[in-house]
Parts: structure tokens; C-alpha cells; sequence
């Protein structure tokens, strides 16, 4: 086991620099350096703008070397926790994100688990009762589910909760503790509000893992292992529950990992439409604004966060199946 | 358990006379087999009404997409009435009542008062009060349905939104774009997909292996902060048609690994069949191997996947164009009617800006369940 997840981190590593690579490239992409785009915001606003800071600052990004060495200087910055300036907020990037990605990982655990709690029982119902009018009203529901985005779905649940129980549906927070610093109050406060995104972002990726875990199951519950525990007389639910539901889980598990990345994605829309406090909105103005730092961090972020899902993932997997630990270990 | 002999077991109750289904060629048998997925059969139908109505738009639409009224501004949907009293006595005359437009003075709050005095009914082949291009081609006098040109008064179905256009309208020239995305990106996204696939199914080995790696590494990356990433860096100052390729590009760069995913999968099954290598020892050559051996057995398969690939294309160009990172007003696309309903206290005084969403819903459902009955159909010899 140890040495499968050695190798698995060693797979992130290339991985993890293709990544690097891409948030690079976003930084990169808009004309002309960051540093004529704030020296003219700043003069814009009136300010007179320091010469030696400039300076400084062209110093510390490498702004004047070439490409692969500008890159070269940014990642050196970013392993050693500095992640650039954000030249709308004036101030260093690792100040604005790291409580914003706190309650991002929040909201994807809270939808990953909500997802899991609604899509197991429902995936082994569906397909234990096949064809029964329960499995027809999850299927319709489910494809609804898969076809309404996310983001209209939360639209629609906000004015539906604003004209029909007349409380506004937005934010994590209430206004008084929006500022304030943590605290028990502030936690539960918390609780109170985060239960909509948390509905919101989790039932799209319902519908597709009840549809999973429905068609894994078909295939296990007409193996002959099924017929033999019926016929020594085990009981239903033991049968089904012990032997092709951990057969079923399998395939449901891998996909965590292609679950974690629709999730944040899914997130960040909802997030600008229900106003959260997470990294959605700052991410979009940040681009809005070509604030470059401030942007390539969270993608890159955000990126690493899926990653380290999906290595969970895997992690998980190889410890539910021991076939698959054996031969990754192996090859 | 399983039978062993190659029947399509489930369609031999459907016909009458058995031995057609053992004489019934491929296509008619995956024909055969989608027709009992009613679902699926009535989502084609939607589908193709639905290109129908994007490729005819200008015909379709009652109004054309920047027409405007101010007295109509955020005005409600019109309800149509059908029977209509006339000196001769009740008659079928599909019609709507005019809007009597007030603005209280104090609060500036707009009410729209549906006026029984002003009759405005309407017809099929409505002459249009300006001659329209057809798709740039000709020119059309009359549109599909519209209001009669006698009470000069404008009808909005789906209501209109904060300039006074006509919903309706808008929706139905959004889908040109809308639809069509999805469309082109699928056939970008077939291309790398069956290139790359093919590539990894064919040879194996160390191209395999550094494919797979690029997939996964796509697969695994947020696409929405990607796609944001990157339409982010549009010059401002590009045309509408060049943004269009630019988003569907974009929005391709993800959909290609699950076609890729496909096509191996099938490349590296059918490899190992006796036919494939019955063809490879009478001497064909790897070209002719691939396509008039190999292809032809799984095109459907492809087929399918394309169509369950379609409406995660719709739906990001949708997402993209409401966050305004996509395609920009004035192209109308379904995102973009989409940005008017951002904001909550707009949605909930006029809900039926969402009616894009409704579209956007429909076509995602139908692609959903028209791919789902393709995907069962395209192999007819399965349970």
C-alpha cells in the first residue's frame, strides 16, 4: 500500500508541473505585462506611483528576462509561499485566497458528501427494484437533474425562496458576521447558510452517480455468486449489501476523481450567482480585471485541489480493491 | 446463463415473421432497437424541430432579435385567447389584448394592464412591416406567425425584456448560435478524439501510455476555471464570428478525451477479432484495415458518444456567455439572453427572462436522451 501511494504522488509530479505550466500561460496571455497595467490603473486613479517600486517590483517577477525564466522566478516565488501582488487589492495574494479556498473545500466536501448520501441508497434502490415506478421517478429526476445547470437551478431555488418563504438566499454569511473573526457563533452562522449551495452544487453530480451506481449494480446482481448466496438463504438485504454493492462500489469511487473537478467548476458559477464568499467571484473579477496574479493563483489552486482529489481517490480505491492494488503496485 | 449465439434476443418478440430479424441488415436492426426507446424517438424529434427552428429563424420569429419598443419594456408575457366575439357571432380568431402602459410617477413603477378594447389578432403568414433577409440570401415578406398589420400594435408572447424585445424572437435566433456551437465543437472534438484515439487503440506501448497521461491531466483539471482563463484573454476588440471560434475551441480542448477514450477502447477490443486479423493475413494494407474493416463497426458506438457530448458543450457555452466571459450581446445566444436574468431582484419582478433557460434545459434533455437510446441502439446484439 505504501509503495502504491509513493508511486502515485510520484505520478503527480508531472502533473502538477503541466499545471504550473497552464496557470502560467493565463497569467501570460493578456497583452502587455501586469506592471504597465497597474502602473496605469494606479496613475489612472490619480496617484502618483513610486519609481523605485516599480523597480522593486519588476525585480522580484523578472519582468524584463525571457519567458521560460520569468516562469522559472514565479514558481520559485509560489513554492516559497509567495504567490505575486494582486494589483487591485494592492496587496499579496496569499492575503485574499486562503480563507476564500477554505470554504471552497468546504462547499465541494459538503456537496461530495451530500452527493454520496442521496446517490447510493437511491443507485442501489433503482436498480435492486429495476423497472418499478420508484426507479422510473429517480430516472426522470435524475436526467431533469442532469440537464437544468447548476447555476439556473440556484437562480430558480433563490426566487422561489425569496417570493414564496421571503428570506434572501445568498452569501455564507450574515451581515454581522461577515467581517467578523471566527468564532463558535460565527461557525454556526455558517451552518445555516451553507446548506443551499451545498444542495445546489450536489445535485447535478447526483444524477449521474445514481445512474452509475444503478448500471454497476445490474451487472453484478445476475452473477451466478448472487444465485448461490440466495440459495444457501442469505438474507436480501445482507446478500445485496455485502457482495455486489462492494462490487458496485468500485467504479463509483474512481469517480470521485472526475466528480471533484465538475464540482469546483460547478461551484464557481453558483458561487457568482448565489454572491458566496468563495473563490468563484474573486476568480472571475480577477480575470475581469486582468488582475494576473491574483488569477493564475486560484486556477492554479484550484487545480492542485483537484488533483489531490483525485490522488484521494485513487488512494481510496486501491484500499477498497485489493486486484488493483496489487497489479498498480506491480507494473 | 448468457446465450451464446450472436441473437438480437430482445427484438425476436417485436416481429412477426422470425426470420427477419435474422435477414435484417445492421442499420435496420439498431434502427429497430432505438425505435422502442420512446423517449429517445420523441427527443429526435424535438432535436430536429429544434435545428429547424435555428436554421429558419428569420422566418420563425415573429420579430427580429434587436427590434424594440420602449412601451414595452420588461412588459409580461401576453396570454393568447381563441375565441373572439364578432358581430357575427363567436369565432376562432387566435388574439391577444394590447397592453394599456402606466408609469406611476412616484414610485416609477411600470404596470401593464391588458386593454379588452384593443384586439390584436393573429395569423399564419403574417406580412411583416419591413421585408427581413432570409439568411442573408433573399428576401421574405411574411413570417411563420404574427400579429395582423391592421392593429399595428406589437404581441410578446414570452413578454420582452428591459429594451422591449420581444423574447420570443430572441430565444428563437439564440439557438442558431446556441446549437451550432455545440455542433462544430463536437466535430473538433471527434477529430482530436479519433486521431489521438486511434493513435493510442493502434500502436500501444509508449504512445498509449503518454496519451492516457494527457487525458487524464485534462480530465482532472476544473474546466470552468480553464474556460474562464482563458476567454479572459479575448482581445475586446474581436468580431462576433471570430469570439464564436474561438469559445468553441475552447470548449472543444475538453470534449476530445472522452471521445478518445471511446475510440481506444474499441480500437484495442477489436484488434484481437478473428475477422480484423483474417483481414491483416490477406494482405490489406493498416489504411484499408482501419476504415473499411474496423470503423465500420463502431461509427454508431461514435455516433453515440458525440450526441452525449453535445449538451456539456451547450451547456458550457451558456455558462461562459452568462458570466460575460463568453460570447458578448449583440450576438444573441441563449447565455448571452441569459446575462439579463443575473441579477435576483430582476429575475423575481420579471421571471420570464429565464425562459432561455427553458430552451437551454430542453435541448440539454433531448441530446441526454436521444444519445442514451443511440447508445443502447448501437449495438442491437446486447441484452
Amino acid at each position: 500500500m505504501t509503495r502504491f501511494i509513493i508511486k502515485r504522488l510520484f505520478y503527480m509530479v508531472p502533473t502538477l508541473l503541466a499545471i504550473s505550466l497552464v496557470a502560467f500561460l493565463i497569467i501570460q496571455l493578456p497583452p502587455g505585462d501586469f506592471l504597465s497595467t497597474y502602473v496605469s490603473n494606479r496613475e489612472a486613479q490619480g496617484e502618483v506611483v513610486d519609481q523605485a517600486e516599480i523597480t522593486n517590483l519588476r525585480n522580484r517577477y523578472g519582468l524584463d528576462q525571457s519567458l521560460p525564466v520569468q516562469y522559472i522566478i514565479w514558481m520559485g516565488n509560489v513554492l516559497q509561499g509567495d504567490f505575486g501582488q494582486s494589483f487591485q487589492h494592492n496587496r499579496p495574494v496569499s492575503d485574499l485566497i486562503w480563507e476564500r479556498l477554505t470554504l471552497t473545500m468546504l462547499l465541494s466536501t459538503g456537496s461530495i458528501i451530500l452527493t454520496w448520501l442521496i446517490a447510493f441508497p437511491v443507485g442501489i434502490y433503482s436498480a435492486v427494484r429495476q423497472y418499478s415506478m420508484g426507479d422510473y421517478i429517480f430516472t426522470t429526476i435524475g436526467f431533469i437533474g442532469l440537464s437544468i445547470p447548476n447555476f439556473l437551478f440556484a437562480l430558480i431555488l433563490m426566487v422561489v425562496a425569496f417570493k414564496f418563504f421571503n428570506i434572501s438566499v445568498g452569501g455564507l454569511f450574515s451581515p454581522d458576521y461577515a467581517t467578523a473573526a471566527w468564532s463558535w457563533e460565527k461557525f454556526v452562522d455558517l451552518l445555516q447558510h451553507i446548506w443551499i449551495p451545498i444542495i445546489v452544487i450536489g445535485t447535478a453530480s447526483t444524477a449521474g452517480l445514481i445512474r452509475i451506481m444503478r448500471a454497476n449494480l445490474l451487472d453484478e446482481l445476475h452473477r451466478p455468486y448472487v444465485t448461490t448466496a440466495r440459495a444457501k438463504g442469505q438474507s436480501e438485504f445482507v446478500l445485496i449489501v455485502r457482495y455486489p454493492v462492494r462490487e458496485a462500489l468500485n467504479p463509483f469511487v474512481s469517480t470521485i476523481g472526475y466528480t471533484l473537478p465538475q464540482l469546483v467548476s460547478g461551484s464557481i458559477i453558483v458561487a457568482v450567482v448565489l454572491s458566496l464568499p468563495t473563490t468563484g467571484p474573486l476568480l472571475l473579477a480577477a480575470l475581469r480585471s486582468q488582475d494576473m496574479y491574483l488569477a493564475g493563483t486560484l486556477v492554479l489552486m484550484l487545480s492542485v485541489m483537484t488533483v489531490v482529489g483525485t490522488l484521494i481517490s485513487d488512494i481510496l480505491l486501491a484500499w477498497l480493491d485489493p486486484r488493483i492494488r496489487v497489479s498498480l503496485g506491480r507494473s | 446463463m448468457s446465450s451464446v449465439t450472436q441473437t438480437p434476443s430482445m427484438l425476436l418478440d417485436e416481429v412477426d415473421d422470425v426470420n427477419e430479424v435474422f435477414m435484417a441488415s445492421q442499420r435496420t436492426l439498431i434502427w429497430w432497437r432505438f425505435r422502442k426507446h420512446k423517449l429517445a424517438l420523441i427527443s429526435a424529434i424535438v432535436i430536429i424541430a429544434m435545428y429547424l427552428m435555428a436554421i429558419f429563424a428569420d422566418f420563425v420569429a415573429p420579430y427580429t432579435p434587436n427590434s424594440y419598443s420602449v412601451s414595452h419594456q420588461y412588459a409580461p408575457p401576453m396570454q393568447v385567447h381563441f375565441l373572439l366575439e364578432t358581430e357575427d357571432g363567436t369565432r376562432f380568431i387566435p388574439h391577444v389584448f394590447a397592453y394599456n402602459f402606466t408609469r406611476d410617477p412616484v414610485s416609477l413603477k411600470q404596470t401593464f394592464e391588458p386593454d379588452p378594447d384593443n384586439v390584436v389578432t393573429l395569423q399564419f403568414f403574417a406580412p411583416l412591416e419591413e421585408p427581413r433577409m432570409f439568411l442573408g440570401m433573399f428576401e421574405i415578406h411574411h413570417s411563420l406567425f404574427g400579429a395582423s398589420v391592421e392593429s399595428g400594435e406589437r404581441f410578446h408572447l414570452l413578454g420582452a425584456d428591459k429594451l422591449g424585445r420581444d423574447v420570443l424572437s430572441r430565444v428563437i435566433y439564440g439557438a442558431q448560435l446556441s446549437l451550432s456551437i455545440g455542433l462544430f465543437g463536437v466535430f473538433i472534438s471527434l477529430f482530436l478524439g479519433i486521431l489521438l484515439g486511434g493513435l493510442s487503440g493502434l500502436y500501444g506501448g509508449v504512445v498509449d501510455n503518454i496519451i492516457q497521461r494527457v487525458i487524464e491531466f485534462v480530465v482532472s483539471l476544473p474546466s470552468i476555471p480553464l474556460w474562464l482563463g482563458l476567454s479572459a484573454a479575448l482581445p475586446p476588440q474581436w468580431s462576433v464570428v471570430q469570439v464564436y471560434l474561438f469559445i468553441t475551441i475552447i470548449l472543444s480542448l475538453r470534449g476530445w478525451t472522452g471521445l478518445a477514450r471511446v475510440v481506444r477502447g474499441k480500437f484495442l477490443a477489436l484488434r484481437s477479432e478473428e475477422f480484423v486479423m483474417a483481414a491483416q493475413l490477406d494482405g490489406s494494407r493498416q489504411l484499408r484495415l482501419i476504415f473499411r474493416h474496423m470503423l465500420p463497426s463502431f461509427t454508431s458506438h461514435i455516433i453515440a458518444s458525440l450526441t452525449l457530448a453535445i449538451p456539456s458543450m451547450i451547456i458550457g457555452e451558456t455558462a461562459l456567455s452568462f458570466l460575460g466571459l463568453g460570447l458578448r450581446p449583440p450576438a444573441v445566444s441563449w447565455g448571452v439572453l441569459l446575462q439579463d436574468a443575473q441579477a435576483v431582484n430582476v429575475v423575481i419582478s420579471a421571471p420570464w427572462l429565464l425562459l432561455p433557460a427553458v430552451a437551454v434545459t430542453i435541448a440539454v434533455m433531448a441530446f441526454n436522451f436521444f444519445g442514451d437510446g443511440l447508445r443502447d441502439a448501437a449495438d442491437p446484439y446486447g441484452r
